[in-house]
């Protein structure tokens, strides 16, 4: 496959707003992010600005929250009722959306960061106790914000008349115990109120009306706050300036899959293409042993796949809304023409199975069924009528199955296991009836759960 | 104060719905059937079933909803019967069915069943799912009463959202996640909660099963009648549930106005007791060798005989004990025959209880709990005394509507949830209460508005008059107070206004024993009761037992005291007779007849109008019809009886004498001397009575037998926790294994009364005001 992008310059371009201290060796350091501009915006917000002049800033900038639903953050703080308090800001660390890494690498590269966000964002919303919730599996996150957190107390930038002005904050450091569930808000709030990661259910619990230890409270991702020194320092209106005008500023993609250099890039939001994303030598390089893209995954292993026909849709989410899937938290994971669409399927659609808090019927029931009828379909045990209950057990979880997709469930947990089948089924019906009929993928295809090549039945 | 009503529209038709109503409530309301599983009137909607969906008119068109989350607002449109509330019902149908066991022919829950019932009515059928189900070891005892099998639980989150919410008991809970997500105690701690029993009642599928319940019978063989509980006085509605002419489950009714459709597993389970193999089922008359069966005639005759010669020495030498274990006519009945032959002395109380006046005060209904802003406990442990009160306080004091002042001489159930516990060492309470009146915050909660005293014998080992005295007080501070007086036996309230309760001058249990103990009594009638037992002077008991010149006892087993008699007449047990019943608020409602009474057992108001005719007083009464109008139309505060269709549901409250007032008085007490300390004794919810002793499933719970002692006080005796101690009093030294234990307070030794073991019984003079105790080690 030729490759457009092998000359440099044919993309867009963008400064790095928040992976700038990713190559700089003590960047996570207090000292070195100090020396590299940290601190800056906080000192600036605290002498020269109000609350709601930071707010408005936000605004102005029109930053979507990375997390996954990409609500404007600056109309996601506006919810909370006036002078209730106290009021909370929750930073929703604990990524764990298979493909996606930014965040982990966000807190382990540049820990000062995230926390000089929370303190503009706590200031912006009259917060005075933030509490950081990083993954359980995250230990270097952890060890890393703890450190940067000891110094930034030590320092006077978190605490008590932080910088010597009338705003104190603050901030607890918690993780959790490694459930993917708790990734969702009102999951990660019960968690972190010391009961079982379950959602709530909303209504009534809307955080910014009900959240931590029922008072209202802001959840945001570690992406969002990690933009804020920016465009606090810079001004709303040149973040706003960056990428399109329905997707602003910079934005952190984790690619994954059959790619030649996987990892996390900071792009212009909404006017790179997925094509060049693959295959522009600043990012991933191409796809393995120069092959294609059959189909990949725009955001997250919630999301419905794309295939070839969508390469050239920029990363934007209204347009990436529009052809009928998500940008969610921005894992992008690329399968090449070898890849084995039903056990794709299957895979992950057993990490929802198993990622279930078991809280509600259809999700607890109906991934694990999903999931068993795939693992039977690979084994060699597929049944014509199979392909019809896959559609009709997703039918119970997500009525319609359609795209954004209801649901009978709690979350979106069982909705998500959904999204695969609806994907891969719909598209690469043949592999799954060549299973079926044959108990094994069709010619070309690579054999990864079945190497030997022995299958139960032929 | 009533609730606004919103026009709502369910399936096409005009609904007035009540405001905070859920959408599932006013379906049920207009008639519209919505199943569900894991919803529960009487709990906090969790919405995880995900069963009862409906769809609900939105702007953007019409919207799936689970109707348990969905509350009711004005112009609502519901449908239930669309295809996509079908499709979607259906769905989750299939799911819940998808790992739940097809083992239904061998399951308690089989043919009263929700599950089942859903799937036979909406169920697809025949099941897709060809899959290997999910297995775990079935079932697991997770108390003495309760077994769990987790391959049937639909995890609806009822039986722990009951004991977590409800109970107060979080020894349930779910663990592991997804589709491993299973309900279990914790380890090596079992769910031995008073109320496990409910879990099996609410659950929806056969998950958790009864022990004393499990194969007896099947759901259509079952034939069942509406009753009310007397295992205490709360009366707790129940269905009585029997199987060839054998009680074989009790279940909870929900009324409003009591138990909510609660029962504690003691009442519950002591139908045991009444199939038990050691009833009484024939006459017995005591000849040379002992007490030998006999006919009724003969029995009858010899007890008359007995009477009629008491009798004839004077009416003084007479004297009934019990009473309060049978129901209103049985009590009245007796005291027709009482007032017939003169005998004034008559008590129901077995010198465990307060005086009758207690009844003269204005007086609380348990529904008053949830309104009053402040309670007052003047009252022995109600979790293990009157657990479903328990149960109706803990609620009103955990949904924030009503706080808690509770006077104690040590942790009580209700301590966690108090807003002030005060501690109060015994014979001080009324102390207590003044001093606590003079605190600013107290009266203020005070005057917040109505004031509900629960009172009752807080301590076995002290006179009555010590809280009697601290009521005075409360009464005091808070004239407008509303008195809930707790005495503890199931119909005590009923024998009381029917009369048997001392007459004139007469003496009350106490008094009678002590004439008997100095051969004043020729004939002592015991009514249900067990003086050697149950009486907290264990010395008073046996000398008066012994001192009486004859003894006729009216009872269902042969007791300590029912075995020293000349005959003993058996009496017909809870379920084996009509009848109605008392409270402790004053509410009359029915018992029902479910089974044949054991033997030639007969009703003890039976027993009392042929006894009558045996000694040529006829009361003229020859059937249940004849008592029970007699009952109401004589006494007054039964006649409110009259209701005949409330009393079998809902009950229906007794007339009040006109309200008096309390006197207050002086009762201090003396200090102890520091080498002693101050007996506290008070029940457990399982003791040897005969209802939990006579239960196989119960009896083994009764095992708190010791003494407890506050760790400081421990420290001071020198020895480890869990040895044996010397316990003496002024009458008795007795040895106990001693507990240390925070909950008691610092110089107060706290004895369980009734457990297996050394009686604390034999410490206690009913002369003195308190008793205090030496403990030493041996």
């Amino acid at each position: 496959m030729s490759n457009q992008y092998s000359t440099p310059g044919q993309i867009p371009t963008g400064p790095r707003l928040i992976s700038g201290r990713f190559e700089i060796a003590d960047g996570y350091t207090y000292g070195g992010y100090v020396r590299t501009g940290g601190y800056v915006a906080l000192r600036k917000a605290l002498t020269s600005m109000t609350p709601k002049q930071v707010h408005e800033e936000v605004k102005a900038a029109e930053i979507q929250g990375r997390g996954g639903a990409g609500f404007l953050a600056a109309t996601k703080w506006g919810f909370l009722p006036p002078d209730i308090h106290p009021r909370y800001l929750v930073v929703n660390g604990d990524e764990s959306e298979p493909g996606t890494y930014k965040d982990r690498l966000l807190m382990e590269l540049d820990p000062h960061q995230l926390i000089e966000g929370i303190m503009l964002a706590c200031f912006a919303v009259n917060a005075a106790h933030a509490f950081l919730y990083v993954r359980g599996e995250m230990a270097l996150a952890q060890e890393r914000l703890a450190e940067a957190l000891n110094d930034a107390y030590a320092n006077n930038m978190v605490g008590r008349n932080v910088c010597g002005s009338q705003f104190s904050l603050d901030i607890t450091l918690t993780w959790g115990a490694g459930a993917y569930i708790v990734g969702e808000e009102t999951a990660l709030i019960e968690s972190l109120e010391g009961q079982r990661g379950m959602p709530r259910l909303k209504p009534p619990f809307f955080p910014a009306v009900k959240g931590l230890y029922m008072q209202p409270t802001i959840v945001n991702n570690v992406e969002t706050l990690a933009n804020l020194p920016a465009i606090i320092k810079d001004g709303g209106a040149t973040f706003r300036g960056i990428g399109a005008p329905t997707s602003t500023g910079m934005r952190m993609f984790s690619v994954s899959g059959h790619v030649n250099r996987p990892g996390v890039f900071e792009v212009p939001n909404g006017v790179t293409t997925f094509r060049m994303l693959f295959e522009a030598p600043e990012y991933c390089g191409g796809v393995r042993n120069g092959g294609t893209v059959k189909a990949f995954i725009p955001g997250g292993a919630s999301a419905m796949w794309f295939f070839d026909e969508h390469l050239d849709l920029a990363l934007d989410k209204p347009t990436v809304d529009k052809a009928g899937s998500m940008l969610g938290s921005g894992a992008i994971i690329a399968m090449d023409q070898t890849t084995d669409m039903v056990a794709a399927c299957w895979r992950i659609v057993r990490f929802f199975a198993r990622e279930s808090c078991g809280k509600c019927t259809p999700c607890r029931e109906g991934t694990t069924w999903l999931e068993q009828v795939l693992r039977r379909i690979l084994d060699g045990q597929g049944r014509p009528e199979d392909i019809d209950l896959l559609f009709e057990i997703s039918e119970s979880i997500s009525p319609g199955i359609a795209w954004p997709p209801l649901q009978t469930t709690i979350c979106p947990l069982g909705p998500s296991a959904v999204s695969p089948i609806a994907s891969a089924v719909r598209r690469f019906r043949n592999e799954f009836d060549h299973y079926i009929a044959h108990g094994r993928p069709i010619s070309g295809i690579e054999d990864v759960l079945n190497p030997s090549g022995i299958h139960a039945h032929v | 104060m009533s609730k606004k009503t919103l026009s709502i529209t369910i399936d096409g038709k005009p609904h007035a719905a009540l405001s905070g109503q859920l959408v599932i409530d006013a379906c049920q309301d207009a008639g519209s059937f919505v199943p569900f599983f894991c919803y529960h009137p009487r709990m906090t909607p969790v919405g995880m079933c995900r069963q009862c969906f409906v769809e609900i008119e939105s702007p953007r068109g019409p919207m799936l909803v689970v109707s348990c989350m969905t509350p009711v607002v004005e112009g609502q449109v519901v449908r239930t019967t669309t295809d996509g509330v079908k499709r979607a019902q259906q769905g989750v149908l299939e799911l819940l069915l998808a790992n739940h066991p097809l083992d239904c022919p061998v399951c308690d829950k089989g043919g009263e069943c929700p599950l089942q019932d859903q799937a036979f009515s909406n169920g697809p059928g025949e099941s897709r799912f060809v899959e290997e189900k999910r297995h775990f070891e079935k079932p697991i005892p997770i108390s003495n009463l309760v077994n769990l099998d987790r391959e049937r639980c639909i995890l609806c989150d009822r039986c722990t959202r009951f004991a977590d919410e409800v109970a107060g008991d979080p020894l349930i809970t779910f663990i592991s996640r997804g589709t491993n997500t299973q309900v279990l105690t914790f380890p090596d701690q079992p769910f031995s909660s008073y109320f496990s029993g409910n879990t099996v009642q609410i659950c929806p599928v056969g998950a958790l099963t009864a022990q004393p319940y499990r194969f007896k019978a099947r759901p259509w063989d079952l034939d069942q009648e509406e009753s009310t509980c007397t295992t205490c006085s709360v009366g707790c509605r129940t269905v009585v549930q029997s199987s060839r002419d054998e009680l074989v489950r009790y279940q909870g009714v929900d009324i409003d106005t009591v138990n909510w459709g609660w029962l504690c597993d003691r009442g519950r389970f002591n139908f045991e007791a009444v199939n038990s193999a050691e009833r009484l089922t024939t006459p017995l008359v005591k000849g040379d060798s002992g007490l030998v069966e006999s006919s009724w005639a003969v029995a009858l005759d010899v007890a008359a005989r007995m009477l009629r010669t008491a009798i004839s020495v004077g009416p003084e030498s007479v004297a009934i004990i019990g009473g309060s274990r049978g129901s209103n006519e049985d009590a009245f009945a007796w005291a027709m025959l009482a007032d017939a032959l003169n005998i004034n002395q008559r008590d129901c109380q077995l010198a465990d209880g307060l005086p009758a006046e207690i009844f003269a005060l204005p007086q609380a209904t348990i529904d008053d709990i949830n309104r009053a802003p402040t309670i007052i406990l003047l009252a022995p442990d109600l979790k293990e005394e009157l657990p479903v009160l328990y149960l109706r306080v803990r609620h009103a004091a955990e949904k924030r509507t009503t706080r808690v002042i509770e006077f104690t001489a040590h942790r009580t159930g209700l301590t966690p949830y108090a807003w002030r516990s005060v501690q109060s060492e015994g014979g001080k309470l009324a102390a207590a209460v003044q001093q606590a009146g003079s605190s600013e915050e107290i009266s203020e909660q005070l005057s917040r508005g109505d004031v509900v005293v629960i009172v009752g014998r807080t301590n076995l080992a002290e006179s009555p008059e010590f809280v009697v005295n601290a009521l005075a007080e409360v009464l005091h501070l808070a004239p407008h107070a509303l008195v809930l007086p707790t005495l503890r036996r199931g119909n005590v309230r009923g024998a009381i206004a029917a009369g048997l309760t001392p007459q004139s001058d007469a003496g009350d249990t106490a008094d009678i024993l002590v004439a008997a103990a100095a051969g004043k009594i020729d004939c002592l009638i015991l009514l249900g009761a067990d003086p050697l037992a149950d009486v907290p002077d264990a010395d008073l008991a046996r000398r008066g037992i012994a001192g009486a010149r004859s003894i006729i006892a009216i009872d269902t087993f042969l007791t300590a005291s029912s075995a020293t008699a000349d005959v003993v007449l058996p009496a017909a047990a809870y379920g084996e007779k009509i009848g109605t019943t008392t409270n402790l608020e004053g509410r009359l409602s029915t018992l029902a007849q479910k089974v044949t009474p054991a033997g030639t057992s007969r009703p003890d108001w039976m027993i009392a109008a042929e006894l009558a005719i045996a000694v040529g007083k006829d009361l003229g009464i020859s059937s249940y019809a004849d008592i029970h109008r007699m009952l109401i139309d004589n006494v007054a505060a039964f006649a409110p009886a009259r209701d005949d269709k409330r009393i079998r549901h809902e009950g229906v409250l007794m007339n009040h004498a006109h309200p008096v007032g309390l006197a207050r008085s002086d009762s201090s007490v003396a200090d102890h001397n520091s080498f002693k300390h101050r007996l506290i004794v008070s029940r457990k919810l399982y003791d040897g009575a005969q209802g939990t002793a006579k239960s196989p499933s119960l009896a083994p719970l009764a095992n708190a037998s010791g003494v407890f002692l506050h760790p400081l006080d421990r420290a001071r005796i020198g020895v480890p926790s869990g040895v044996e101690v010397k316990v003496t009093s002024d009458r008795a030294t007795l040895v106990l294994v001693m507990h240390e234990s925070p909950d008691v307070m610092v110089g107060t030794a706290w004895i369980p009364f009734g457990q297996p073991g050394a009686d604390v019984r034999e410490l206690i003079d009913l002369q003195g005001d308190v008793c205090d105790v030496r403990i030493e080690h041996i």
